[in-house]
């Protein structure tokens, strides 16, 4: 490989590497900034993924081009990764939802203070805990 | 120019951590305690990817697979746990 190539290509992994190192930073800051779980949720599922996926596709350029071999397993860490989250922050959500009972957490976004439904009309909420 | 991106990756993700380190410990509810641990381990599957461009071995590939399949399935348990009162039912 020539070297404008492998310059072109060192350019390209520093940038991702800081890009994706940023966007991890991004989410885990929203995560320590926002008022209430349920936007907590928002930094880490969306920005924090995104980030690794930076890093990961850095690191799938950097294999080929500087030890001459190819790897698949950043990509079976970012395939299973992008299922994992969405799945993750749907549990958690439930589980928030269900454990504050009539009561809708303080947002300063949106002024909503009335309460969710009756429990017992939750279709997934089927323990008897009264 | 690999070498500077690795170490600036290092410092950021290493703030992230720490980051997300004062809202495991924070809470207020358990919800953020779980998603506080589980964007720990996602930046810790960054932090490891990154440590092995530094080191040039592919050795730690396993380690941030093993991680995220972990890590994901403890998350799931954590949730499972809150929801029904028991993992396994």
């Amino acid at each position: 490989m020539s070297t404008l190539a492998v310059q072109i290509a060192d350019f390209l992994i520093a940038a991702l590497i800081l890009v994706g190192a940023g966007f991890a930073l991004v989410g885990s800051w929203g995560l320590v900034r926002l008022p209430s779980l349920m936007t907590r949720l928002h930094g880490p599922t969306k920005a924090t993924t995104l980030g690794v996926g930076g890093v990961l596709i850095a690191s799938m350029i950097f294999w080929p081009v500087h030890e001459g071999r190819y790897t698949l397993h950043e990509l079976l860490i970012t395939i299973f990764l992008f299922i994992a989250a969405p799945i993750t922050a749907n549990m958690i959500g439930k589980a928030h939802l269900h454990r504050q009972g009539n009561y809708i957490d303080p947002n300063p976004a949106d002024d909503i203070r009335e309460g969710l439904p009756e429990r017992d009309r939750w279709a997934t909420f089927t323990t008897d805990e009264s | 120019m690999i070498d500077f991106a690795v170490s600036a990756g290092f410092a950021i993700i290493a703030l992230a951590l720490v980051l997300n380190l004062y809202r495991l410990l924070r809470g207020p509810t358990r919800g953020d305690r779980i998603l506080a641990l589980d964007t720990m381990l996602i930046n810790a599957i960054a932090l490891i990817v990154l440590y092995g461009i530094y080191e040039r071995s592919t050795f730690y590939f396993e380690a941030s697979l093993l991680l995220a399949m972990v890590g994901f399935v403890g998350t799931v348990a954590y949730t499972k746990f809150l929801l029904r009162g028991d993992i396994v039912e």
